[in-house]
């Protein structure tokens, strides 16, 4: 069967949930083979081998993760010659350019923000913030897919796995752009914004950075990831990197709780894949409305509150 | 420093968003164009760093004719000249094809360093900044919040998940950048008659020295199969709060299973 080479995605020796999603959909395709780049491989290959693959390659020299992208690149372009089939990558801002360097490298066609991929090789991309389903085929070179997290649903298929030590000799080209230090400012225990399969969001309702408290207890009752609107990160209220919409991430949990937010479609773009939508605002004209199954017109500062005790009685 | 800041004309959010039914291209004529929303701030860097280290802002655009209000807005805001690739043989081009445009462009304008947007808002492919740092062989500055540039040595702050990373590299170097790491200026009066005057290079892909058989539609590395609008979702239960409306929600959530 085809070789279908996945790239895992790992920090800090947790393995993100994409990658699991990755394995589920390679298996679909072909063979699939595990890519680790980087320290730390050994903690984390009881969790991989649940999800299938038939080989794992590691690069596990620290100098592959000392600068950036490149070194990643030059690993998959490696492990490429062998004939994969197709190459997939989480459709992160880091997955992307790993898949838009690889292109180069490989003169292969890329496709990003895949949300699903037929055995064809055929790839779903959901487009306009949602509002367009377009399938696009690669048409020259290795098909190089970069697939949206929370996009596959998981399916576990427990293997062992043969594992491949890889060495990668870098060019000097590679080495060009040296991280020189990681500067950690939000970590929490929250699930990432992306994989979360439940998300709690605030807005300009929320009227201020001590407000988002009400946020964060709602999502803490629920696991649940925090996003924010624009506005809400425009005005400080919250970091920048947890904005969800057009210029911010884009979302697609099971469940999505807006609070505060009027749902202009620079918001919209971010979250509108999400499959049950839930909104409280006080403007019954409100556009958010628009999307959801359920909604309460009401003062949130009330409706929140009310909402996580409930939950929490009800657990 | 010679600073060439890549800039695209995107359908605006706010209008109606297509593609064609013909080629599944964008119907670029459907839409309001403005320039995509984070090249504004790769102008303003641009600027900032002209402000700082002296030399000159070119701007590199590839599109339609009129994507020039762009060019000219650009230009308002500060920028010193502008090259415009315009070509129907360029429509229906890959993002790997035009990242083969821009090299070829950017090394006609002769930069010390390149700054685009992280991503646009309409195709939103995040790959251009990436993919034109490998086609030239400099060192890739992506996804900055902070950019410090002294001599030739760069530092950024590369944004993450979980807050950012440290960067060195050397000039020349691809920079792309991320909402927030500026305020991008609006153009004045001045700046808008400014502009009027400056030069504006407008090239075909012969002029351009490209290789015609690299770029357009039927040389993309990519195909689109069909599109069609996404289903549209279902109504759903809107109530006015009675006092129990976080209760309400709770009974809804219940009945989906998710508490």
């Amino acid at each position: 069967m085809a070789e279908i080479l996945v790239l895992v995605d790992h920090a800090d020796g947790e393995v993100k949930k994409v990658t699991f999603e990755l394995l589920t959909l390679a298996r679909s395709l072909g063979e699939a083979s595990a890519v680790w780049i980087g320290p730390g491989y050994e903690a984390a290959a009881d969790k991989i081998a649940e999800y299938g693959p038939a080989k794992v390659y590691v690069a596990d020299d620290a100098e592959l993760t000392g600068y950036v992208v490149a070194p990643k690149v030059e690993t998959l372009q490696q492990l490429a010659a062998n004939g994969a089939a197709a190459i997939l990558v989480p459709a992160t801002a880091e997955g992307k350019e790993i898949a838009g360097r690889l292109a180069v490298r490989l003169d292969s066609g890329v496709l990003t923000d895949v949300v699903g991929v037929t055995g064809e090789l055929v790839a779903e991309h959901s487009i306009f913030g949602g509002a367009v389903i377009a399938h696009a085929k690669v048409a020259k070179g290795t098909p190089i897919i970069a697939v949206r997290p929370n996009a596959i649903a998981l399916a576990a298929a427990p293997g062992s796995p043969a594992v491949e030590q890889v060495s990668v000799a870098l060019s000097d080209a590679a080495k060009a752009a040296k991280i020189t230090d990681r500067v950690v400012q939000e970590k929490g225990e929250r699930p990432d914004l992306t994989e979360a399969s439940v998300v709690v969001s605030g807005g300009r309702g929320v009227g201020g950075a001590e407000n988002f408290k009400i946020i964060e207890g709602l999502a803490d009752t629920l696991g649940a990831a925090v996003g924010a609107s624009r506005a809400a990160t425009d005005a400080g209220w919250y970091p920048h990197q947890f904005q969800v919409g057009q210029t911010g991430k884009t979302v697609s949990p099971q469940l999505y709780i807006a609070a505060g937010i009027s749902g202009a479609i620079q918001h919209r773009a971010g979250m509108q894949t999400s499959k049950t939508i839930i909104a409280i605002n006080k403007d019954p004209e409100a556009p958010i409305f628009e999307l959801v199954d359920y909604g309460v017109v009401g003062d949130l500062f009330q409706v929140v509150p009310q909402l996580t005790e409930e939950i929490t009685k009800r657990k | 420093m010679n600073i060439v800041v890549c800039v695209k004309q995107v359908p605006d959010t706010e209008s109606p968003r297509k593609l064609k039914s013909d080629d599944n291209t964008l119907d670029r004529a459907a839409a309001d164009g403005v320039i995509n929303e984070l090249d504004e701030y790769a102008i303003e860097e641009a600027l900032a760093l002209k402000e700082a280290h002296g030399g000159e802002v070119t701007v590199l655009t590839i599109g339609p004719d009129k994507a020039t209000e762009s060019i000219r807005k650009a230009l308002a805001m500060g920028a010193d000249k502008a090259i415009h690739l315009v070509d129907d043989a360029f429509v229906g081009s890959d993002a790997l094809q035009t990242s083969y445009a821009l090299q070829q462009l950017v090394t006609r304008a002769g930069a010390d360093v390149v700054i685009l947007g992280s991503e646009s808002t309409d195709a939103r492919t995040g790959v251009l900044p990436a993919m034109l740092s490998e086609r030239l062989g400099w060192p890739q500055l992506t996804l900055a919040n902070k950019v410090e540039i002294a001599g030739t040595a760069v530092t950024i702050q590369r944004q993450t998940d979980t807050g950012f990373d440290k960067v060195e590299a050397s000039l020349p170097a691809v920079i792309s950048v991320v909402e927030k790491i500026n305020e991008p200026r609006y153009p004045n009066f001045k700046g808008i008659m400014a502009a009027k005057k400056k030069p504006v290079e407008s090239l075909s892909i012969a002029d351009a020295g490209l290789d015609a058989a690299l770029v357009g539609g039927a040389n993309a590395y990519t195909t689109v199969v069909d599109h069609a609008d996404a289903p549209a979702r279902a109504k759903g239960e809107i109530v006015s709060d009675e006092g129990d409306g976080g209760v309400k929600i709770a009974d809804f959530l219940a009945s989906k299973k998710f508490v």
